[in-house]
């Protein structure tokens, strides 16, 4: 098809305008400030320390609709030696919460195992509260081929 | 939207056993983030909150986030000291609550 500058022109405004749009509207991902945000919430006032908790997600994954992860906290699970709740957080998702999970003493031990959406390669960090206060926290990368946030 | 708990966990223990409980719930999960063909997008209806109970005491509770897969899958423990029932619970985002129970005999 032969174009006349005129209509190149046109269509190239189209374009642009276009790709604005599509831009400004897009899911806007979450900063690595907001992850830290919601560390430091979760965290209340604690600094988070590393140990005791091991979160478990694959090197890579194929499909970002359903990355299995595991997390587990060593802890005997009585007494003062509980955890209260774990959180899972995604760096590069459009919001970086994932899941909480609280136990109690009747859960026997502190582990769970979910399966999340992941947007893009990024850091997912799983955080865990003590019942006196304490954070713990552990950061695994996940390399996603096929991002699962829809579109 | 969703349907047909499915619930994984053994008939009989020993008292004072640690046991692992597989749950799965059949829903889409929508996480608020797609756009339709027309490019409006699909508004946000997941399951938000699954909790798991035995003889009315909490054993296991998790908020959940649209980050969380379609048909969500928990794995977790309970120890089990008396025979009883596991009450399970989901709580979607429109309201409606989807419960099942299931027993275990210990001996």
């Amino acid at each position: 098809m032969q174009m006349t500058r005129r209509q190149m022109l046109a269509y190239s405004a189209a374009t642009a305008g276009m790709a604005a749009v599509g831009f400004s509207i897009g899911p806007a991902m979450a900063a690595v400030e907001e992850t830290e945000k919601a560390i430091a919430e979760f965290a209340g006032g604690a600094t988070p320390e590393t140990g005791r908790i091991t979160l478990t997600a694959p090197e890579i994954a194929e499909n970002g609709n359903t990355v299995p992860i595991s997390v587990e906290v060593d802890s005997a699970m009585s007494g003062d030696d509980l955890v209260e709740s774990v959180t899972i957080l995604a760096e590069g998702n459009p919001n970086p919460e994932v899941c909480t999970f609280h136990f109690t003493e009747m859960s026997g031990s502190a582990a769970a195992t979910t399966r999340m959406r992941l947007a893009q390669t990024q850091n997912v960090i799983a955080l865990a509260k003590m019942k006196d206060g304490s954070v713990f926290m552990d950061k695994k990368l996940v390399k996603v081929t096929i991002g699962g946030c829809g579109g | 939207m969703a349907s047909k708990p499915r619930i994984k966990l053994p008939k009989s223990a020993a008292a004072g056993e640690v046991i692992t409980i597989k749950t799965l719930i059949s829903h889409t999960m929508e996480s608020g983030q797609r756009k339709d063909k027309e490019g409006n997008p699909i508004p946000r209806q997941i399951i938000n909150t699954f909790t798991c109970e035995f003889e009315g005491a909490k054993v296991f509770e998790c908020e959940l986030d649209p980050a969380i897969s379609a048909n969500p899958y928990f794995e977790f423990n309970a120890k089990v000291e008396e025979s009883g029932t596991f009450k399970f619970t989901w709580v979607d985002d429109d309201g409606s609550v989807y419960e099942t129970e299931q027993d275990i005999t210990v001996s």
